[in-house]
């Protein structure tokens, strides 16, 4: 591991430490407590050492005084049990607030950043920083608390004791010991980079569960269950052999700080024996010496312990900060307006862009469209309709030129005025868990069941919604799981529908829903249309051809340009795909 | 969580060896102190100084066999926890990719996942500690207890009282707060689904600008977990003191019994202190042991939630025919050419639905016929395909291909021979190539191209630089809805199948390349049976036989001109869409 790494894993450290800041109260209490605790607790074998003085032979039992110390060690062992109890709330409460924060923010940079990275990054990934990595974080953390001050105090306190005794031999344990800090570091330090790649290769396993469980259908339809299981079986033999090096490695800090103890007692022993001898030391002195040099290197070995457990806890923290910093999506500048009084007046002129700068796809487009203007795209599959949209909406940014709504360059709004001033009903219908009502109302939150009804009515969605065990109120599992696709989309449309937004966007809005019903809808569509500019992706010619501009795209780029009879009159690509639709079939 | 252990059990000598190397490691531990007194005893005593650095070299090399055997113990213990949990892994991951799609649509993917890592997770780290720590511990707490005993039995008897009521101190806390931490996990479940969701549903939340709501959302059922974790720590957090508590009261009686019996005579001073060592010696442990039992419970928590996941059955009962599907002219029955698939009044109910999806319907396909099955939304047109591979079971009736139930065939066998197109168009990461091999994994490069041509694919893959070997990200998300359609329907093409089953798969297609792509598929080789499920009359008009469904049941059956005849439904469908033959038709009756 290069310097460099190390300069992150300090960054990263410093950075856990800002966020400890928040809870400084906490954290002086938890200090405080281990204190108080390590104190009675070291106070506790001297009272029984002097009830044991007590306590002479036959005959010679001092019954009073046995009393009074048992008393002051009852008071003792009272006192540290609730300090010790305390400083575990504290410890809780610290760790798990912490790690709350942490996830909070990892979720609201997750809500804010641009679609390019959600769209370039496997959910699973994703998925397994916000919980797995933020999980064992949280098992460092709580684990550095409860242990580290608490060791911390007992070397201190022990400290202090022996150089109350006998500051020569004090010395020799004060000397040696950080060999253990040498020992521990310069494992850690081999550690880190095997726990980074344990984490990573663990990510990487997430995401290709959640690729293969989460289509399962698909691989069992192939009966691809025995290929998927060998790819699985590659990553999982891989993530053993890193798990192994990572966890050994790891393990080997207690033994080997451990070995380093036993030299220090070796070590008093020796020095001790030899002042016995020549008379500097009685040899009662010297069992306490010993005692106390045990008590002064166990901590030792549980620090190193920690030391390991907040390696991996910071290769952790290292990957969900990565995630929390990563740049979010173009700010709004201060000046950003609100959009208000839609007419429906969009302008694109001079619009390039392109996913990757390897492959241009629209470029130097220019469009006028007037309040009310219905736009038709069409083009063959896979021809990059959807791209507009993502313009449209500013799910991405143009590369070049600009996207003017009411004569405003959409970058100066706020995205939320702009993309409320859209209703927008997607190919992929997405739905999230929790009611029909939840699912309806996401655009207007405050919606009567009266409207409600009435949109559902409008999409022709009540009658199936009815019919559920629930009604509106039936309990939708995840992405939509127990309704079909063509119900799904009847919900998004229903959305829409509540909240009748000034500019439409309706890419194959009804692609999955039958025919009969369809024809319901569009003339509700028609109804909604009057008056509002919308965007219409479409394969049924007949919708197209009431557009007033259509856009004929393919391969990504606006071949043509026009209304219908335009087209049809120039004879190009339009006319072909015109004729064909009911030539074909 | 005890009938995982058997993942242990290709490290049979790992687990036996690594607690072994643990206690070897004790016990040079323990002996450490005694060689301390012999230099007290004899090297002080005598004046004797090399005595006292021999006996010092002898206790460094006692440290150094410690170390050996302690850096075995952790290897073991390393080598078995993580084989542990990579075997774990790797049976729960078959075990769940056996799930029948019923099974898949009740338990949800986001759990899954969940158990299949951030679980394992914490059950590797539990092993790892149970056999690093685990025999250590009561070994030395009934160590200290027998010498106890060998010192005073009389005295002793405190350690008899003592040692049980922590038990019950430890092991209730446990019990507590097990069912406690099962809660913690699915409320981390709770917060995985709404991190999940709001990574697919993106644009949607952002349309609706619904960001803030979402984050209040998730920041609420985060606290509801931080919330869980607290208590649960609040409770835990009581063993700790408890078992200082107890120890140390322990120790407060032993004084006072020893001051008695010292006082009678029966013990010296030298064994009171000997045996207020063994209970110190045994606070040490139990506070280890407390901190383990954390650990402990942790995994065997979420132990128990990977071992509810075995649990539930996986797949469904196989038959065990196997081989190609007979048709009539292989068994010589004329019957059975008749009917190559074949419903015999088959019910279905999906688990947990309140009414059945398909209701007694029957009806029998030729080989080699194209079939159309048209109808409304969930009037459960995919329901009478799902059956066909036998995805879902009937609930009532009888699916048979080539005149036998399809539950008697081998399920590899059955669906091998079925070329399946489903609704959502779902690619994985890999190559074009790689993906549709899923198909036919022996396929040609040549048989590739050939099933792409048919597909309509052909233009948009040749225009790749990369051609077959174009990489598709995860969810095929560098491709677009159209395109990822046509490679589904090319993968399912590349096995050659006797039965294609195309469920509403060229939704995203136009009607000129979906005209292209039927066209294509009549004049395949070996000229499948094909199920086409669709909206558009247009797909389907042509079809040797088309069933129209409506609420679940058979509504129509016959040729277009047939039902465009007789069904009414049917011609509502076809005229709602061909503006044009409805306007003349009405002219016609005029």
């Amino acid at each position: 591991m290069g310097k460099h790494g190390k300069d992150r894993q300090t960054e990263t450290l410093k950075k856990v430490f800002r966020r400890l800041g928040r809870y400084r109260i906490f954290l002086l209490f938890t200090v405080l407590l281990s204190i108080v605790t390590v104190a009675l607790t070291l106070y506790i074998p001297k009272l029984t050492g002097k009830a044991v003085d007590c306590i002479v032979t036959e005959g010679q039992v001092d019954f009073g005084g046995v009393m009074e110390i048992l008393v002051q060690i009852g008071i003792c062992i009272l006192v540290t049990a609730f300090a010790q109890w305390l400083m575990n709330i504290c410890n809780n409460k610290m760790t798990y607030q912490i790690v709350r924060d942490i996830r909070n923010d990892a979720f609201k940079k997750i809500e804010i950043l641009p679609l390019k990275y959600i769209d370039g990054h496997p959910y699973g990934e994703v998925v397994s920083r916000v919980i797995a990595d933020v999980d064992q974080f949280a098992d460092g953390l709580l684990m550095g608390f409860t242990q580290l001050f608490a060791g911390i105090a007992t070397i201190a306190g022990t400290f202090c004791f022996m150089l109350s005794v006998n500051v020569k031999i004090t010395l020799v344990v004060v000397l040696i010991t950080p060999v253990s800090f040498l020992v521990a570091g310069f494992i850690a330090k081999r550690t880190y980079a095997m726990f980074k790649l344990q984490s990573e290769t663990r990510g990487e396993q997430t995401g290709l569960i959640e690729e293969m469980i989460g289509n399962q259908k698909i691989v069992q339809a192939f009966g691809q269950t025995e290929n998927v299981m060998e790819k699985f079986d590659e990553v999982n033999a891989r993530l053993q052999s890193c798990s192994l090096k990572a966890v050994f490695f790891s393990s080997i800090t207690n033994p080997a700080t451990r070995f380093v103890n036993s030299l220090v007692y070796t070590g008093v022993g020796v020095t001790g024996a030899i002042g016995v001898i020549n008379g500097s030391l009685s040899v009662g002195q010297l069992t306490s010496f010993l005692s106390y040099a045990n008590q002064y290197t166990k901590p030792f070995n549980e620090i190193s312990g920690v030391v390991t457990e907040l390696q991996n806890a910071i290769a952790c923290a290292k990957r969900i900060f990565d995630l929390i910093e990563e740049e979010p999506q173009v700010p709004e500048p201060e000046t950003a307006v609100k959009l208000t009084d839609v007419k429906g007046n969009i302008s694109l002129s001079d619009v390039s862009f392109s996913y990757v700068p390897e492959r241009k796809l629209i470029e130097h487009f220019n469009l006028e469209v007037k309040p009310g203007q219905r736009v038709a795209i069409v083009g063959p599959t896979g021809c990059g309709k959807t791209t507009l949209i993502n313009l449209l909406m500013r799910f991405y940014d143009v590369t070049d030129g600009s996207i003017r709504v009411e004569d405003i360059d959409i970058r100066e709004l706020t995205r939320k005025s702009l993309r409320a001033g859209y209703g927008m009903v997607l190919q992929e219908t997405w739905l999230k868990t929790g009611t029909i009502r939840d699912n309806i109302i996401m655009g207007k939150p405050d919606a009567t069941q009266e409207q409600i009804t009435a949109a559902a009515k409008a999409s022709h969605a009540h009658s199936f919604i009815k019919r559920l065990p629930k009604g509106y109120d039936t309990w939708i599992t995840e992405d939509g799981g127990n309704l079909s696709q063509g119900q799904k989309q009847l919900l998004c449309i229903t959305r829409l529908m509540l909240v009748k937004p000034p500019m439409l966007i309706l890419d194959e809005a009804t692609s999955s829903i039958d025919t009969r019903t369809e024809i319901r809808i569009q003339k509700a569509f028609a109804r909604l249309m009057e008056g509002r500019t919308s965007f219409i992706v479409a394969h049924r010619l007949s919708t197209i051809r009431e557009a007033d501009v259509i856009l004929v795209m393919k391969d990504g780029k606006i071949i043509e340009q026009g209304s219908h009879e335009e087209l049809i009159r120039q004879g190009g690509f339009y006319q072909n795909l015109y004729q064909s639709q009911f030539a074909g079939a | 969580m005890k009938s995982l252990l058997i993942y242990l059990r290709n490290y049979k000598k790992e687990t036996v060896l690594a607690p072994l190397f643990k206690l070897l490691e004790a016990s040079f531990e323990l002996l450490v102190p005694l060689v301390m007194a012999a230099v007290i005893d004899n090297g002080i005593s005598n004046g004797d100084k090399p005595y006292v650095i021999r006996m010092c070299l002898i206790m460094v090399a006692l440290g150094v066999i410690g170390l050996v055997c302690s850096i075995t113990a952790q290897y073991f213990s390393a080598k078995a926890a993580t084989g542990f949990a990579t075997e774990l892994r790797k049976s729960l991951f078959a075990h769940i990719q056996n799930f029948s799609y019923a099974k898949m649509d009740t338990i949800g993917t986001s759990t899954l996942i969940t158990r299949m890592t951030s679980d394992v997770n914490q059950v590797q780290s539990g092993v790892n500690l149970v056999l690093r720590l685990f025999l250590r511990s009561p070994f030395i707490v009934v160590g200290a207890m027998v010498m106890a005993f060998t010192v005073d039995v009389k005295g002793a008897l405190v350690f008899v009282v003592t040692i049980p009521l922590l038990s019950v101190v430890v092991f209730g806390i446990m019990l507590i707060t097990m069912p406690l931490y099962k809660k913690v996990q699915s409320n981390l479940d709770r917060v995985l689904l709404i991190t999940r969701e709001n990574l697919m549903g993106a644009r949607v939340i952002r349309a609706f600008n619904k960001e803030r709501d979402e984050v209040r959302h998730f920041e609420k059922s985060n606290q509801e977990l931080t919330d869980a974790q607290k208590y649960v720590g609040k409770l835990s957090g009581l063993m700790n003191p408890l078992t200082y508590i107890i120890v140390n009261g322990a120790l407060i009686v032993l004084i006072y019994v020893g001051a008695l019996r010292v006082d009678t005579g029966i013990l010296t001073q030298g064994e009171v202190v000997a045996l207020i060592n063994y209970m110190s010696q045994i606070l040490v442990e139990l506070v280890k042991l407390a901190n383990l039992i954390i650990t402990v419970t942790k995994a065997i928590a979420c132990g128990n939630r990977i071992q509810r996941v075995f649990d539930e059955k996986a797949g469904i009962p196989e038959g065990t025919a196997d081989g190609k599907f007979l048709d009539g002219e292989d068994t010589g029955k004329k019957d059975a050419e008749e009917a190559f698939v074949e419903f015999d009044h088959v019910s279905m109910r999906y688990e947990g639905a309140g009414a059945d999806s398909l209701n007694a319907v029957s009806f029998r396909v030729k080989k080699g016929q194209t079939v159309g099955i048209i109808g409304g939304t969930g009037s459960g047109k995919s329901s009478v395909v799902n059956l066909i591979p036998r995805f879902y079971d009937v609930s009532a009736g009888q699916v048979r291909i080539g005149g036998k139930d399809v539950k008697d065939y081998k399920i590899k066998s059955l669906r091998g021979r079925i070329g399946v197109v489903a609704q959502k168009a779902v690619l994985f990461k890999g190559t074009i190539a790689e993906n549709l091999r899923w198909g036919n994994e022996t396929a040609s490069d040549a048989e590739l191209w050939e099933a792409v041509e048919t597909a309509q694919a052909k233009e948009f893959v040749e225009g790749r630089e990369e051609g077959l070997s174009f990489k598709v990200s995860q969810d095929g998300k560098n491709l677009s809805g159209g395109q990822r359609q046509r490679l589904t329907i090319a993968r399912a093409l590349v096995r050659r199948p006797e039965i294609l089953i195309l469920d509403d798969s060229a939704s995203a297609l136009d009607f000129a390349t979906d005209a292209k792509l039927r066209a294509a598929i009549r004049q395949m080789k070996g000229s499948p049976t094909v199920f086409i499920v669709s909206q558009r009359a247009s797909s389907i008009m042509y079809a040797d036989m088309i069933l129209v469904l409506e609420d679940g049941e058979l509504a129509g059956l016959g040729t277009h001109e047939e039902l465009l005849r007789d069904c009414g439904i049917y011609q509502e469908i076809y005229y709602s869409q061909f503006p044009k033959e409805a306007q003349e038709r009405e002219k016609g009756a005029q």
